[in-house]
């Protein structure tokens, strides 16, 4: 088959390629060896294996970055309209009975750019974390996982191929049980990181489904034509994009796979793991939910695009799965955003909104602004997570409780202040902002694609954003000092985090500006949240939009063909008043409440009903926890021990209650009627009767190892017998 | 094959009975003790099947290792040397209706499936050395996932049964 | 010989085996019962392989041993475990799982 070889070769320019790309596997590889010394030498070494860990990831910094440079140099060199082919190198990891499974690296624009987000925030958190985990009793654990966890992610990025990417995925998904459950004495810390883990694992299993189907699908197809397994990444593109694949089976793949991405994104509605992962140390936070974790699922469908185009139709317009997900998640988590007391949390379900946005444009076919989006989305949470850790590390004693332990911060802090200001500005996508060049190209063209109304979701999502970042940022930095950063010290804030509490001693002399250590990787993250817009800047015309023309693939055989709105100032202009709407109504609120206690506003949800039931609503989450803690997980748990139980309460019961109430009846009229000394011992005997067949319908739902294991190999032996009469 | 015929059914009548005996006795260590009959007559008819190797592995591993074990868990569990009353549920009677069941449908789908048909009179005889071939060759994927198993048994018993 | 009487020798070894496990209460004698029945599974897939003239049914029964010795092992260890907290080691007295 000539099909994918360059037929039109004399049109295709000759790719460059060089050492840091051929290299690339190499990014992963450092982080991962770096672990193992931590974990074996670590806490012998001068920093407790903590040096190990930032030059690890300043390394694979280096790396990328090379990797980077290449890449953008690979693309100069190709022609207009040629799609540039990845780097892509690959080894064979074990075989097995006629199975192949591969490892190897696929670079391309969308690896290089998250592999470098992925490091460059990763070195950020190390070094931040070296002074806020200072003296913390598991430093040198701490930073191992962290380690671990962003080489989990850069092998993820780099997969050639599904498997690859699921052992990523998987170290990912185990670290960041490790992460969040840090703190693990804390019950809270341990049941929030078992939460995120089988969470996030009810996703995965759709993440297994999906590449099984994949691979059985299309192996044959890839062996064929590109001789390639059914596991690699491009072979599944090509294979989606042939016209070959059935439209059933690629959707039901498609579907499975966005489950996954549900999981590990903290989509609704399986969202609710995400800020409850709050419970990690802010470094924590601040690494799962800018550039790692979360932004895996968003990933995982901008890397098989091909997959989701095709399955779920996305250039049909109208709707699909992952933009209605995409939608619900803007709208709702913004609107949890605003019950939050704790700064984290409010930051927790920016992300999920966020990542909301991400979603809908992968989902409306903006592909591009998404991909945007996650770099831009990096930086400036990542800066807003890691100001609030400076914040509840010097001024607020370990609190996050803006209601209570914040406020009037901006004079104390004002290099904290300053960053958190424009990553806010960044995060509502005010212009010049970086949030402006992606989050409004995401909303433009999720409308030119046809999917108007998720626009206006988009748009309704913009202005909660803003207004809820306004309230967090009045009750943090304006206003009078309240609680912790007032001076009073609060203990009660204090046990919080007393595993690391040695170094309290300086905290406690009042609030005042984080060290260098600190404010150094916040600074070089503004700048960042600043600037980074402008590499795609799309308002400004085409010579601006330098990342499109080194990420976005051209259209081919292996990249499905994008459309991209033309940039209106009229719309940008409109989203932007919208916008400062959102913020200047936050604000006069938040002004009339928090400061003036205006008693038209100061408990309202008491006062109005409607009101009050909306916000017990919230700030329950929806119920949804309870939903699934008391609703799904009690059913899976024992849906034979329910059934067993409806039939004990129902049928069994009632036979129970007609054999007692009639032999009572009986009893009585015996008693009325005959001698009552004579049967007094007839009655006894029938009401033992009626307690013995009640206690041997009762063991149903015993607890009894055994007697489910009756029930289960009878339940065994009638579905075979069932089974045999029927082939018979 | 009267003398192969003679030998599976006297070893099948004392497997069988020695593993009612496993299932009734009242005490814990004739339990094991008719436990290793029963595993004896396994690999007796592991032979009989033309199964050496197993069969090996059956006495090396099974009547050597795991009855060690066995014993060991009955010592370290003080259960008492003598018979006891208390080692059946007591609603053990739901036991027998259950394996019947399964038994029931066993004996429908083996005798509509398989009748009367016979093993070949020369049945091709698996050497040992196309099994290794195949445990190292084909299979190699599960003898990779068993050793990892049983690495994580040798450090979950360990984990699970030390004082701390 | 028949196929059958193999196949029937495994039937009748796993249902006393179930019986075991159902109507035993003490921990190491459903460990015991679980024995009985992966012996049998063990039967069937030796005829299999006679009967087919495949290695197959060999190389999975060895590594039904291997997972049983794997299994006693953190069995055990697992009884000794709740023989620890809890003094006994019966099943019944296990009914933390009651719904």
């Amino acid at each position: 088959m000539n099909l994918f070889s360059n037929a039109d070769a004399e049109v295709l320019a000759p790719l460059t390629s060089g050492w840091f790309l051929d290299h690339a596997w190499l990014i992963p590889v450092v982080p991962a060896i770096a672990f193992a010394l931590i974990i074996l030498f670590g806490k012998r070494m001068p920093f407790k294996g903590s040096e190990l860990g930032v030059l690890s990831m300043l390394a694979s910094l280096v790396l990328s970055t090379g990797a980077g440079y290449q890449w953008i140099q690979r693309v100069n060199s190709a022609t207009e309209e040629q799609f540039v082919d990845p780097v892509i190198k690959s080894w064979t990891w074990w075989q097995n009975a006629g199975f192949e499974f591969g490892i190897g690296q696929h670079i391309d624009g969308l690896a290089v750019l998250v592999l470098f987000v992925v490091a460059f925030i990763s070195t950020l958190v190390q070094i931040y974390s070296l002074e806020y985990l200072r003296g913390d009793r598991r430093y040198t654990h701490f930073f191992a996982a962290l380690t671990l966890f962003s080489g989990g992610m850069l092998a993820m990025v780099l997969a050639d191929n599904m498997m690859l990417l699921l052992l990523g995925w998987e170290i990912m998904g185990l670290c960041s049980f490790m992460l969040i459950g840090h703190w693990w004495e804390e019950d809270v810390n341990s049941k929030a990181a078992l939460k995120a883990f089988f969470t996030v694992r009810v996703g995965d299993v759709g993440l297994l489904v999906g590449i099984s189907m994949l691979y059985f699908a299309a192996n044959d197809w890839t062996r064929e034509n590109l001789d390639v397994s059914g596991f690699s990444i491009r072979g599944i593109s090509a294979w989606a994009l042939s016209g070959e694949p059935n439209s059933t089976v690629i959707m039901i793949a498609a579907v499975a796979l966005f489950i996954a991405c549900i999981g590990k994104s903290g989509q609704f509605p399986l969202h609710t793991w995400l800020p409850d992962a709050m419970a990690g140390p802010t470094p924590v936070s601040s690494l799962l939910h800018s550039s790692t974790m979360v932004v895996a699922g968003v990933y995982l469908v901008a890397r098989l695009y091909p997959v989701f185009f095709v399955g779920l139709d996305i250039p049909g317009g109208g709707g699909n799965l992952i933009v209605i997900i995409g939608g619900i998640t803007i709208v709702i988590s913004a609107a949890l955003a605003f019950v939050q007391n704790d700064i984290k949390r409010v930051l927790a379900y920016s992300t999920v909104s966020q990542l909301g946005y991400m979603m809908l444009g992968l989902g409306a076919g903006a592909w591009m602004p998404a991909v945007f989006h996650i770099f831009t989305h990096a930086f400036f949470k990542a800066c807003l997570f890691l100001g609030a850790g400076s914040i509840s590390h010097s001024a607020s004693h370990h609190s996050f409780d803006m209601k209570r332990d914040m406020g009037g911060l901006r004079k104390v802090m004002p290099i904290t202040f300053a960053t958190w200001i424009i990553s806010t500005l960044a995060l509502c996508g005010v212009f010049p902002f970086s949030g402006f060049f992606s989050k409004d190209e995401i909303i433009d063209n999720v409308g030119h694609n046809g999917y108007g109304l998720f626009m206006i979701i988009a748009l309704i999502g913009a202005f909660m954003t803003a207004a809820y970042m306004t309230r967090a940022t009045y009750l943090t930095f304006f206003g009078k000092p309240r609680g912790a950063s007032a001076g009073h010290a609060d203990h009660s804030a204090h046990d919080a985090h007393d595993a690391h509490d040695s170094h309290d001693a300086h905290a406690s002399s009042g609030p005042h500006e984080s060290g260098l250590l600190i404010t150094v990787p916040l600074i070089i993250l503004s700048v960042l949240a600043l600037s980074s817009g402008f590499l795609n800047a799309t308002p400004f015309g085409e010579s601006w939009e330098r990342m499109k023309l080194w990420v976005e693939p051209r259209h081919s055989a292996f990249a499905p063909e994008l459309h991209h709105a033309p940039f209106m100032w009229s719309k940008a202009l409109m989203s932007l008043a919208i916008v400062f709407l959102g913020i200047a109504v936050s604000w006069v609120l938040s002004f009339r409440l928090f400061t003036k206690r205006d008693p038209r506003l100061v408990g309202l949800t008491q006062r109005v009903k409607i009101l009050g039931v909306g916000h017990k609503f919230l700030v329950n989450k929806y119920y949804l926890d309870d939903f699934y803690e008391k609703i799904i997980v009690r059913n899976i748990a024992g849906p034979i021990a329910s059934a067993a139980y409806w039939i004990n309460q129902n049928i069994l019961d009632g036979i129970i209650h007609k054999i007692a109430s009639s032999s009572r009846l009986i009893s009585g009229w015996v008693y009325r009627n005959i001698d009552q000394r004579v049967v007094d011992g007839a009655v006894n005997n029938s009401a033992s009767f009626t307690k013995s067949v009640g206690t041997a319908a009762q063991p149903s739902q015993s607890g009894k190892v055994s007697q489910y294991g009756a029930l289960l190999f009878s339940a065994a032996g009638v579905a075979a017998l069932v089974l045999v009469i029927i082939n018979t | 094959m009267i003398a192969q015929n003679i030998g599976f059914w006297t070893i099948a009548i004392v497997m069988i009975v020695a593993a009612l005996r496993v299932v009734t006795t009242n005490n814990v260590v004739h339990a094991a003790l008719w436990l290793v009959v029963v595993l004896a007559g396994a690999a007796a008819q592991y032979i009989l099947l033309a199964a050496e190797f197993v069969a090996i592995t059956q006495v090396l591993v099974y009547i050597g290792a795991v009855m060690v074990l066995f014993l060991f868990g009955t010592m370290l569990t003080r259960a008492r040397i003598g018979s006891e009353s208390d080692l059946n549920n007591t609603y053990k009677k739901l036991g027998v209706p259950v394996a019947g069941l399964m038994f029931a449908a066993m004996v429908v789908a083996l005798s509509s499936s398989f009748g009367k048909e016979k093993i070949p009179d020369s049945p091709k005889v698996i050497s040992t050395q196309e099994v290794s071939d195949q445990i190292f060759g084909q299979y190699l994927l599960p003898f990779w996932a068993l050793s990892f198993v049983l690495l994580a048994a040798v450090v979950g018993a360990i984990v699970l049964a030390r004082k701390d | 010989m028949f196929v059958n009487q193999f196949l029937f020798l495994a039937a009748v070894l796993f249902c006393i085996g179930v019986y075991g496990v159902v109507a035993r209460k003490n921990a190491v004698l459903m460990l015991m019962s679980i024995e009985i029945i992966l012996n049998s599974v063990n039967i069937n897939l030796l005829t299999f392989a006679l009967r087919n003239g495949s290695t197959d049914g060999h190389v999975f029964a060895l590594y039904i041993i291997a997972v049983a010795a794997a299994e006693v092992g953190v069995g055990l260890g697992l009884v000794l475990l709740v023989y620890r907290n809890k003094k006994t080691i019966s099943v019944d007295d296990l009914s933390e799982m009651r719904g």
